[in-house]
């Protein structure tokens, strides 16, 4: 018994963990119809940041976040509004191509600057803390700091989504950008606004990446796969459905590592396939499809 | 070779043509001047060696310069230069000196990739010689396109069993064009058991082996791991292999746990070695002992895991208190460490010497060779004797003819002076020749 709650367990703090990773995907997804390839490698970026701004300004680890999520906000909205919103258009391919071009580019740029050393950052004891649940059952403290981030973050951006003039302009924009054009929204500026909120998600995710593990340069395509399929079991648009699907993916794998260490990645895959064949939309699909 | 001869030939041809245009030609006067013009082209051909001209040496060299394995080769812009300031005025074979140039190619970490390089090395830049480092996943592509393409090569760091076995080689055939030093999973495994003999535990090893070439090996019921432990009395907790870059290790903690494994082993890659390091603490796995191989080579790596990385250990290959010194530079492994150090401001890494040690045997290679051909250069180094700085490299008396294998040690990672954590050799029994400084000792958990 003891085992099946641990599995669980795990597999939605592993699921938080995902979700986080994927928010960013998820708004950018969500409002521009965009698949930013490079998301990924936007979190090692972040990564590496966060690195730079513990080694140099010899900050804590978690206050790193002051100067990170404002840094990546930047990014996001100068990425978007000079390099991405150009490309945009009905064809979903041109966007595309750009986002995995800027990949290799952030991948090389972070090589010549950093070398490939992995590198990682030491923020105390919490990496290594746990919380007893009785029983033989202990879960560590970053997991739940994790995955209540997670939490937190989605909550935040549903409410701008659903309650803030803005969040009605994202919406009207993502449901049919011609019209809210016409309605006198200000499509560039938006989207920039909308790529630097997920940039700012993104910054989050990265500062965690860089506590929980080592990483390296080229580490950012293996982040990607896993947040795309949250994003896709989810349903585009809702930011609950993406914390959802990384729940699910989280639970499934967490449950096929207990089966043989080999099979996780796999029944995280099958939930997935299942998720597709059954509902193709996603779970909690909230944006029309013209 | 072959283009200073026929330029001998054509010489002759202008020659007789000049004498035919000046006055008529009996058939038997031109029959003689042929013959004459012949032998002058034989003896000649047969002199050329003796006064070879010099012409340019390349040597390719393939290596994993980005990608995830580039951690192998950041010693290599460093090794290079110096080569290339050693060799400024060229590089004698026999009693002549030709220009030497090395062709420096990136594997970006991608088989295919090693493989595509490698044969645009071979016929496009027509080296004489091919030297490749760093995982079987470059050194098996391109000793395989040198194989195929008749063009002698020197692989290592890479285990023997993975680029022989992996390769198709057979023990009784072996291989004609491709060489290699390094050590085997036979050494590994025996520093590994040696490490432990100095820690009372109660002998259940954990282990913790990923699904690659490398994993694989090491987790091999037959050949690996696992069959050497059974006979020397531990028991091994083996989950299954694990796709690289998982997030999550709580199937394999809780089995470890379950068992109540005291020593931890592996060859994850360093990313999923600190995953798996925070959750086992988190999770309340603490081993007296973890000794894994890969992730743990590097100092970086050991820094990046805070303060839990004291007491790790790891297997070593090289370090600069090894008692070699370079055939080359006459530098002691201090020296070629403390070079390395003074240069880049890192602390040294275990690839400084084994980079170095590739340019030794072709150096050595070179400088024996009877002439230019391939099959001269591969007949020199198949005779190779030298005593590098990573140790005696001869191929012959190795486990098959293309392998020699160097010595490997077992170290533990301490809390240092100089850089953060330093690598303490503390088992030398495979190799009493390399000083100790120690023997292992649990690891010690603060709370």
């Amino acid at each position: 018994m003891a085992a099946a709650i641990d599995t669980i367990l795990q597999g939605v703090l592993l699921g938080g963990l995902y979700a986080l990773f994927a928010t960013g995907l998820s708004l950018s997804f969500g409002i521009m119809r965009m698949v930013n390839v490079a998301h990924g490698d936007l979190i090692i970026l972040a990564s590496y940041l966060a690195w730079v701004t513990v080694a140099t300004l010899g900050m804590n680890a978690f206050a790193a976040a002051l100067v990170v999520v404002p840094a990546m906000t930047v990014v996001g909205y100068g990425l978007q509004r000079y390099v991405l919103n150009p490309v945009l258009s009905d064809d979903p391919l041109p966007p595309l191509l750009v986002t995995f071009g800027l990949s290799v580019i952030i991948q090389n740029l972070l090589l010549e600057g950093f070398s490939a050393d992995a590198r990682g950052i030491d923020a105390g004891v919490i990496e290594t803390a746990s919380l007893a649940l009785g029983g033989d059952l202990a879960v560590g403290w970053l997991p739940l700091l994790v995955f209540a981030s997670a939490v937190a973050v989605i909550a935040g951006l549903e409410l701008l989504l659903s309650r803030t003039p803005l969040g009605r302009a994202f919406r009207a924009t993502s449901d049919d950008q011609t019209v809210a054009q016409l309605m006198g929204i200000d499509n560039r500026h938006l989207y920039a606004v909308a790529m630097a909120l997920a940039c700012a998600v993104t910054g989050i995710a990265g500062i965690y990446l860089a506590i929980r593990t080592t990483f390296g340069p080229m580490m950012g395509p293996s982040q990607l796969l896993f947040a795309f399929e949250a994003v896709i079991i989810g349903g585009m648009g809702s930011l609950w459905g993406t914390l959802a699907g990384g729940v699910l993916l989280g639970v499934s794998q967490s449950i096929g590592f207990r089966l043989d260490p080999g099979w996780g990645i796999l029944t995280g895959h099958l939930a997935f396939l299942a998720v597709l064949v059954m509902r193709p939309q996603g779970l909690f699909a909230r944006t029309r499809d013209a | 070779m072959t283009n200073s001869r026929m330029r001998g030939d054509n010489d002759m041809g202008e020659g007789m043509a000049r004498k035919m245009i000046g006055r008529r030609m009996s058939r038997r006067e031109f029959a003689k001047a042929g013959a004459g013009a012949a032998l002058a082209a034989v003896t000649a051909a047969a002199w050329r060696p003796a006064i070879a001209a010099p012409r340019t040496i390349k040597i390719g060299y393939v290596t994993p310069r980005t990608g995830p394995l580039a951690a192998f080769a950041e010693a290599d812009v460093f090794v290079i230069t110096e080569i290339r300031k050693h060799f400024a005025k060229g590089i004698r074979v026999g009693a002549t000196s030709h220009p030497l140039e090395i062709i420096v190619k990136d594997s970006q970490s991608n088989p295919n990739r090693a493989a595509d390089v490698a044969a645009d090395l071979i016929v496009k830049d027509k080296v004489d010689l091919m030297l490749v480092a760093s995982t079987p996943e470059t050194t098996n592509p391109v000793s395989d396109q040198c194989e195929l393409n008749e063009v002698p090569c020197i692989s290592t760091v890479a285990p023997w069993q993975p680029w022989f076995f992996t390769r198709g080689g057979k023990p009784e055939t072996g291989f004609n064009w491709t060489y290699h030093f390094f050590w085997g999973l036979e050494d590994i495994i025996g520093v590994f058991a040696d490490m432990w003999n100095s820690v009372a535990t109660n002998k259940v090893v954990a282990g913790l082996w990923p699904n690659d070439g490398d994993g694989n090996a090491w987790g091999d019921a037959k050949i690996g791991f696992p069959p050497v432990l059974a006979k020397n009395g531990y028991r091994v907790i083996d989950p299954g292999r694990y796709q690289n870059l998982t997030n999550d290790y709580s199937a394999q903690i809780a089995a470890y746990k379950r068992g109540e494994a005291e020593i931890l082993t592996g060859v994850p890659i360093p990313p999923d070695f600190t995953t798996f390091w925070n959750q086992g603490m988190q999770q309340g796995f603490r081993p007296k002992v973890a000794t894994v191989g890969k992730a743990l080579l590097f100092p970086v790596a050991v820094e990046a895991l805070g303060d839990t990385g004291n007491g790790v250990s790891s297997e070593v290959w090289w370090t600069p208190n090894h008692p070699f010194s370079s055939s080359l530079t006459k530098q002691s492994a201090m020296d070629l460490s403390q070079a390395y150090e003074a240069a880049l401001g890192k602390q040294w890494t275990q690839p400084i010497g084994f980079a170095h040690a590739l340019f030794e045997v072709a150096a050595d290679v070179l400088g024996r060779t009877q002439d230019l051909k391939r099959e001269a250069i591969r007949d020199s180094l198949a005779a190779t004797k030298i005593n590098s700085i990573v140790g005696p490299i001869a191929w012959g008396a190795g486990p098959v003819k293309n392998v020699s294998k160097t010595p490997l040690v077992g170290g533990q990672w301490r809390r240092g002076g100089k850089h953060k954590y330093e690598l303490a050799v503390v088992s030398n029994n495979a190799a009493p020749g390399i000083p100790t400084q120690g023997r292992l000792e649990p690891i010690e958990y603060k709370s």
